[in-house]
């Protein structure tokens, strides 16, 4: 069973370089974590009494603001930041995507980089090996997986990351916006390859600003402002308050009909996920 | 990155609840052995990361790694014709003595200088993935290792070439005043825990000096202004008979003191007196042993201290 706990925890970055205070009360004040002023190193206490837990089956959509911390608590719950203050417990292999970009190398070949993205995420090379073709034929690459990731577009780098992404079986499955960043035609033939990917993991957290996206992934959701849990809750709920309004009133219909709800329903009727 | 498995409570546990009791800490030798397991275990991604980081070097050269060779080859060459003449030593014995100990020193001032960009240099890997800290560490010894196997390639070809000066019992390294060696023989066979030795401290060096420098950002700078200074007073380009045979009336007095507490010299010995059939004095692996057993306990203490703050820090 793959579980994550957190318990009062507290994210506190030491900023070591900046010595003035002008800094400090420059920073105040804008969007962002609080900036601790008792201790000679400014802190900014990224995340603030954060408790949570998530289990097996969890679909955790998390919403926030600019620099409300959702990256941070990504980060929390996959065990690179440890509280500084309170306690986490992490159990399960934890596959954390948050840069499409990240072990991306530009002088080694297409495949290269796919055994080495997959390593990354905790896969075997054996493991690899076996989904390497597959993987090919998603990303549409032929030839180029030969060439040096330099000769590569963006747009095909980003296949290529989420052609190695979608391919593994996290038990923990660990989200950041960026996977939404994907231009819509390659995010229609990726969406169903991200869809089998969360069927396939044991939890789900996933930070997002797109509504449509969350409503196909998730199904609760949490809301982060300046480091602290505001809601929590069903994930229609969260984003009404989070939003203003209801998400599934402002659903495109294409995307209605995929996740089987009627465009306009009125609010507590017809959720599915 | 793999599993972070922890205290597993017998607690039921309620969906949606935290379980009652106490969560792991973070600072606890547990976790800071749980580290080094997990890192060692994780072979397949330090031991690729380290090659990568070697032919990434040598990427789109003609030769490739082939040039680690060539440069040991060449500096080895004219340093040992140079030093020979100066200290009127025999080059068939002089050269094999000047190019371990390059050799051996690349390996060593590698762990000090590249062990303290360990973690600096992976900051991306270290904030988007939950890996141990020990995988970079291993991936900058094992890196290192790597280095040292292309360079001996250079002893292998300078074996071949002055193998009877060196098996010969009672060959001196310099002309007059020489100290007499046994020669090259089975004895031989100790470089190979010695090269095990110089790895297993290479690791603790490498996580401490990695750790220290993400916090301290001067340690790697002093470490780069005290490295040539290192160089010269270890006895790589010369050798410690040289000191003796100019003050024969006390064997070099208290001139032995410039050699003899510098724990580099010890390190470099146990392995380079067996490669080249010096004298293998025990007093070196006693030195050599204090330091392991000393320097992996200041580790893992720093280990279970400040290993969490490392992905806070970089
Ligand atoms: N490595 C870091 N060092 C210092 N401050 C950081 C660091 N990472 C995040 N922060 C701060 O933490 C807060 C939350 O950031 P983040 O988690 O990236 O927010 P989000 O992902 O919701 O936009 C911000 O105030 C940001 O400045
Ligand atoms: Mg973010």
């Amino acid at each position: 069973m793959v579980s994550i706990d957190v318990r009062n925890a507290y994210v506190d970055f030491p900023i070591f370089d900046a010595k003035t205070r002008s800094l400090k009360k420059k920073v105040l004040g804008k969007v962002g974590g609080k900036i601790g002023t008792d201790s000679k190193v400014p802190i900014i206490e990224a995340l603030q009494d954060i408790t949570m837990s998530i289990h097996e089956g969890d679909r955790v959509g998390l919403v926030g603001h600019n620099g409300s911390g959702k990256s941070t608590l990504l980060r929390l719950l996959s065990g690179i930041y440890e509280p500084t203050r309170g306690s986490s417990r992490i159990v399960g292999r934890v596959a954390p995507v948050f840069d499409l970009g990240i072990g991306m190398d530009n002088e080694i070949s297409g495949y290269e980089n796919i055994m080495i993205r997959g390593l990354y995420l905790g896969m075997t090379r054996k493991q690899m090996q076996k989904r390497v073709d597959d993987i090919a034929e998603f990303t549409e690459l032929g030839n180029y997986l030969q060439m040096p990731l330099r000769a590569y577009s963006t747009g095909m780098r980003v296949r290529l990351a989420l052609g190695v992404v979608t391919s593994i079986n996290p038990e923990i499955l660990l989200l950041d916006e960026g996977i939404g960043a994907v231009d819509s035609a390659f995010m229609n033939k990726a969406r169903n390859r991200l869809v089998d990917l969360v069927k396939r993991s044991g939890a789900l957290v996933f930070a997002s600003h797109q509504d449509e996206l969350l409503l196909e992934l998730c199904t609760s959701a949490v809301w982060l402002d300046e480091g602290h849990v505001r809601q929590r809750g069903s994930l229609r709920e969260v984003l009404t308050a989070y939003k203003g309004k209801d998400p599934y009133e402002s659903i495109g219909a294409e995307a209605a009909k995929r996740l089987g709800i009627e465009s306009s329903t009125p609010v507590g009727s017809g959720y599915t996920s | 990155m793999h599993t972070i498995s922890t205290l597993t409570s017998d607690q039921p546990e309620e969906p949606g609840a935290v379980p009652p009791g106490r969560l792991p800490a973070s600072r606890s030798f547990r976790r800071a052995f749980d580290d080094l397991r997990a890192g060692v275990a994780a072979r397949e991604l330090w031991s690729h990361l380290g090659w990568q980081d070697i032919k990434q070097r040598y990427r789109r050269s003609v030769l490739g790694p082939l040039w680690i060779t060539i440069s040991m080859a060449v500096t080895a060459f004219a340093l040992g014709l140079l030093y020979s003449q100066l200290f009127q030593a025999d080059i068939a014995t002089f050269l094999p003595y000047i190019t371990v100990g390059l050799i051996t020193w690349h390996f060593l001032i590698g762990c000090l200088q590249e062990g303290s960009n360990a973690f600096i240099e992976n900051e991306d890997m270290i904030k988007h993935l939950p890996a141990p800290l020990t995988v970079y560490a291993l991936r900058t010894v094992w890196r290192l290792m790597i280095m040292f196997v292309h360079n001996l390639i250079v002893y292998v070809v300078i074996l071949a070439i002055f193998f009877p000066a060196l098996a010969q019992p009672g060959y001196t390294i310099i002309e007059e005043g020489g100290i007499p060696q046994p020669g090259l023989n089975v004895t031989a066979l100790m470089a190979v825990p010695a090269f095990g030795a110089l790895a297993l401290n290479g690791l603790w060096v490498v996580l401490l000096l990695g750790i220290t420098s993400t916090r301290f950002r001067d340690v790697p700078q002093v470490i780069a202004a005290v490295s040539s200074l290192l160089f010269f007073m270890t006895p790589i380009v010369w050798s410690i008979d040289i000191l003796a045979a100019k003050f024969p009336e006390t064997g070099g007095g208290w001139r032995q003191y410039l050699y003899e507490f510098n724990p580099v010299y010890h390190f470099l010995e146990i392995i380079r007196a067996p490669m080249i059939g010096n004298v293998q004095s025990l007093h070196h692996w006693f030195v050599v042993g204090g330091f392991t057993v000393v320097g992996w306990l200041l580790t893992v203490v720093v280990m279970r201290n400040y290993r969490s703050r490392v992905s806070y820090w970089v």
